[in-house]
């Protein structure tokens, strides 16, 4: 492999990797602080990628002013949901929410396919990030360095959020004993809302970024969860650091896996997570639960 | 001059699903009191707590937290009008730091002691400021269990079994912590089965039996009634 | 008990049990003169399909998400042994069982360690790696599908291109297939396994090897699911790689849950739910995934047991 091959494979293993960290950071706050396997993370995604289009076509809002609008109506959207039906099947079983959401996921999914069509619709790539640098030994476009800089921006300041203030320290308290952290005053039916609120926002922003990358299709987040399940699987479910970690580190691997077998290089994924299921089933940066 | 009620409770019932656990429960405890429930196990006495913290849900009949009912008020509500629970199993959160321990319970009301005022009555606390929660002994537990309540300013306390299965030297600790609750004039009602350690701080102690309050003795007739008192707690 | 067992709880009322079953019968031999052959013939597969995936998920509390595995494999192996080999059709139906029993094998030996959220993702992992596989295998000749399945003959001398003796064979292999799982729940190693899955410990406590009886279980109802994706590459003279792609097990486990995976019969109806809901819409023009997951929503929040299982509850039966 030459040296610039090497470097475009990183790159694409980076994107991909991006968009995993960003859903299955979501998928991991959701889990870590409503034991909720939320499999309608990929509809979030998609409908953040959707609403970004609507507000282009139908509102002239451009892409700057919805990678913070589009996110905020998914969280909104998010809400909505969390306290009509997914509240109802909170509870030490994780199999009713898993089963719910994957309901959720194909219900949206059906009703944006329904409403727009299972086409792909182009969205356009900001002007300020067209084109790209021209290195001496590889080309740097500059929107896809954008799409790594920005998920891994959002994803730490995320983790920074939650390991380092007392915003976190709260819902790390609320996440552990919630009844006890009531008992202090504070709100945990409010955080655990909040808590879902940011895992979707979260997949919504992936959306906005993934739009000018892979055009908008109601189809789009289908593929793409099933492959972050595996990732957070491989990282451990309710592991913050693990998520991110795994998800760039098995983007890479994915990546330069296309080299070589082009065909299989999601399988790598899937192999690496039976092989981290059988031997450390928590995952590699989780704890049993 | 009339002392003002901290606490009020009439005719309070509770229910675990389809089980009825307190059959009307009546207790008063004036503002500044340290008052103690006693009873054998199983009668209802860390339900009374969870009922008036408003933990468990299932409950009618009265409860009034100086003059506001809150039959129906959510654990958050009630903790803020300045109610601090320490829990019998003590719930020190693991994925926090003892540090973090302390300062989570967010202040309530004004007074409460300040984190040099804790540490002078919890010199261990002070020493063991970063460990993970759960790294602590069972006695420093509960030491920050309490400290983290007294952090808040809440001027009513309730404490489950503060000295269950603790060494004599942090029982006493404990004890000395009462005393500057009493000395802040805090209220504080306490679940205790250690007789002696009940009769130095209480004022009062209501007795509890299958649900309901039996007796209540007062500090001056403790040692009179001491027979009575080993037969409620099944001695 | 943690679990309410409608399948093996005495029957308030057998003589009801009986008569359903009578009119079942009935209905399952004039049907193909009411209703359009072939599309009963799918609706009997997806019952058998739905009924094998419940037998998992019965007897064991394992919901697994890779059962297309099973299904689209066997309709693959039984339309290339009939297509390009030439077998008769009990033959190919045959191999398409063997193809799903052997795959269960293997990956119940990976997966049954495991139990629910871990268990679902190892399923659903190793059902990709198959559907991958059938991509890039050339017998299957990726997204154009296997087609130009031949019918054969039943017996040797049944002609099966006649859409109602195909309906009616079809009807034969469902009922077998019933009638295994309905032998197999109600035989001692049935009840094994749901001691297994009510206390596992006192089970090993016990001296149950439950890994082994889990794989037995779930080997049983991969064989059966491939009974039923081979009998629907045959009928229907096609098997595609929807047949091994994820939304295929999704599809199962919902008609399951939607009749309820506490009852025997229970995926029988959500199978016919599903199957009339997808035919209905897709010429209305509604989204029939949304419309499946809306339903599917409604059962988790309202009718957990099920469509049969809540019934059941309801008149007590």
């Amino acid at each position: 492999m030459s040296r610039d091959e090497f470097l475009g494979q990183l790159l694409v293993g980076l994107i991909n990797g991006s968009f995993y960290a960003l859903l299955s950071l979501g998928l991991s706050i959701i889990f870590g602080l409503l034991g909720i396997v939320n499999v309608a993370q990929g509809a979030f995604y998609m409908a953040g990628a959707f609403f970004s289009w609507m507000m282009l076509q139908w509102l002239g809002i451009g892409y700057w002013p919805a990678l913070i609008l589009a996110p905020l109506a998914v969280a909104a959207f998010g809400v909505v949901l969390e306290k009509t039906m997914i509240f109802r099947v909170y509870g030490p079983d994780h199999m009713p929410g898993l089963l719910l959401t994957l309901g959720l996921l194909m219900a949206i999914q059906g009703m944006f396919v329904y409403i727009f069509g299972a086409n792909a619709r182009p969205y356009p790539v900001p002007a300020e990030l067209r084109g790209g640098w021209d290195l001496d030994f590889v080309f740097l476009p500059k929107y896809r360095v954008w799409t790594v800089f920005a998920s891994v921006t959002v994803c730490f300041t995320t983790w920074f959020i939650i390991e380092k203030t007392s915003l976190g320290r709260t819902l790390r308290a609320a996440n552990e004993n919630p009844v006890l952290t009531r008992s202090f005053g504070i709100n945990v039916p409010a955080l655990i809302t909040m808590g879902f609120a940011l895992g979707v926002a979260l997949a919504g922003f992936a959306g906005v970024l993934a739009a000018p990358l892979y055009t908008v299709s109601p189809l789009m987040g289908v593929d793409l969860i099933i492959i972050v399940f595996a990732v957070v699987v491989v990282g451990g479910l309710g592991s913050i650091f693990g998520a991110i970690i795994t998800s760039l580190g098995l983007g890479v691997i994915e990546g330069f896996a296309k080299v070589f077998y082009p065909q299989g290089s999601n399988m790598v994924i899937f192999i690496v997570m039976i092989i981290v299921l059988l031997i450390k089933p928590a995952g590699l940066f989780g704890s049993e639960k | 001059m009339v002392t003002k009620n901290r606490l009020e409770v009439k005719n309070l019932q509770a229910f675990y699903g389809d089980s009825h656990v307190l059959h009307g429960v009546d207790l008063e405890i004036a503002e500044g009191e340290i008052v103690t429930i006693i009873g054998r196990n199983g009668v209802g006495k860390t339900t009374t707590l969870r009922a008036i913290m408003g933990i468990l849900s299932n409950r009618r009949g009265s409860i009034k937290i100086a003059g506001q009912e809150t039959i129906a008020a959510r654990p958050e509500q009630i903790a803020r009008i300045g109610v601090g629970y320490v829990p019998e199993e003590r719930g020190i959160f693991a994925s926090l730091s003892v540090a973090d321990n302390l300062i989570l319970p967010p202040i309530v009301a004004e007074g409460g002691m300040t984190i040099a005022e804790i540490y002078d009555l919890f010199p261990n606390l002070e020493e063991r400021t970063a460990s993970a929660g759960t790294r602590l002994s069972g006695g420093e537990q509960q030491m920050l269990a309490i400290a983290r309540v007294l952090r808040t300013g809440a001027s009513l306390l309730l404490l489950d079994e503060p000295t269950e299965g603790l060494a004599p030297t942090i029982v006493q600790r404990i004890g000395q912590a009462i005393d500057s609750m009493k000395r802040k004039g805090r209220t504080v009602l306490l679940i205790e089965q250690n007789i002696r350690f009940a009769m130095r701080v209480a004022d009062r102690h209501y007795v509890m039996e299958s649900g309901r309050i039996v007796d209540m003795i007062p500090r001056a007739q403790v040692a009179a009634k001491m027979q009575e008192l080993q037969h409620y707690l099944g001695v | 008990m943690a679990v309410v067992d409608h399948v093996t709880t005495p029957s308030t009322r057998p003589t009801v049990n009986l008569v359903l079953s009578g009119i079942g019968l009935v209905l399952l031999v004039a049907a193909p003169f009411v209703i359009y052959p072939l599309f009963l013939v799918k609706m009997l597969c997806f019952c058998l399909f739905a009924c094998a995936f419940n037998l998992l998920a019965h007897t064991t509390g394992l919901l697994s998400f890779g059962h297309a595995a099973f299904f689209g494999s066997a309709a693959y192996t039984a339309g290339y042994a009939a297509k390009a080999w030439g077998v008769p059709f009990e033959a190919a139906i045959l191999i398409g069982t063997a193809t799903g029993l052997g795959m269960g094998v293997a990956m119940g030996f990976i997966s049954v360690r495991r139990h629910g959220l871990y268990f679902a993702m190892i399923t659903l992992a190793l059902a990709q790696m198959v559907y991958f596989l059938a991509f890039q295998l050339p017998f299957t000749h990726a997204d154009d599908g296997l087609s130009g399945i031949p019918r054969g003959r039943a017996l040797g001398f049944i002609d099966l291109n006649s859409d109602v003796m195909m309906y009616y064979a079809t009807a034969v292999i469902f009922l077998i297939g019933y009638a295994i799982i309905y032998r197999v729940i109600h035989s001692p190693f049935g009840r094994i396994l749901r001691a297994i899955r009510d206390n596992q410990p006192r089970a090993i406590s016990l001296g149950y090897n439950v890994d082994t009886y889990k794989i037995a279980a779930f080997s049983l109802s991969a064989a059966l699911s491939g009974l039923a994706g081979a009998t629907k590459a045959i009928a229907l003279h096609l098997a595609t790689v929807y047949d091994v792609h994820w939304g295929m097990s999704g599809n199962v486990l919902v008609m399951a849950m939607l009749g309820g995976t506490e009852t025997l019969f229970g995926p029988v109806v959500g199978a016919i739910l599903v199957t009339v809901l997808d035919d209905y819409l897709a010429e209305s023009g509604l989204p029939v995934p949304a419309v499946v997951g809306t339903t599917f929503v409604l059962c988790i929040l309202l009718f957990r047991q099920g469509i049969v299982g809540e019934l059941k509850k309801l008149f007590k039966l």
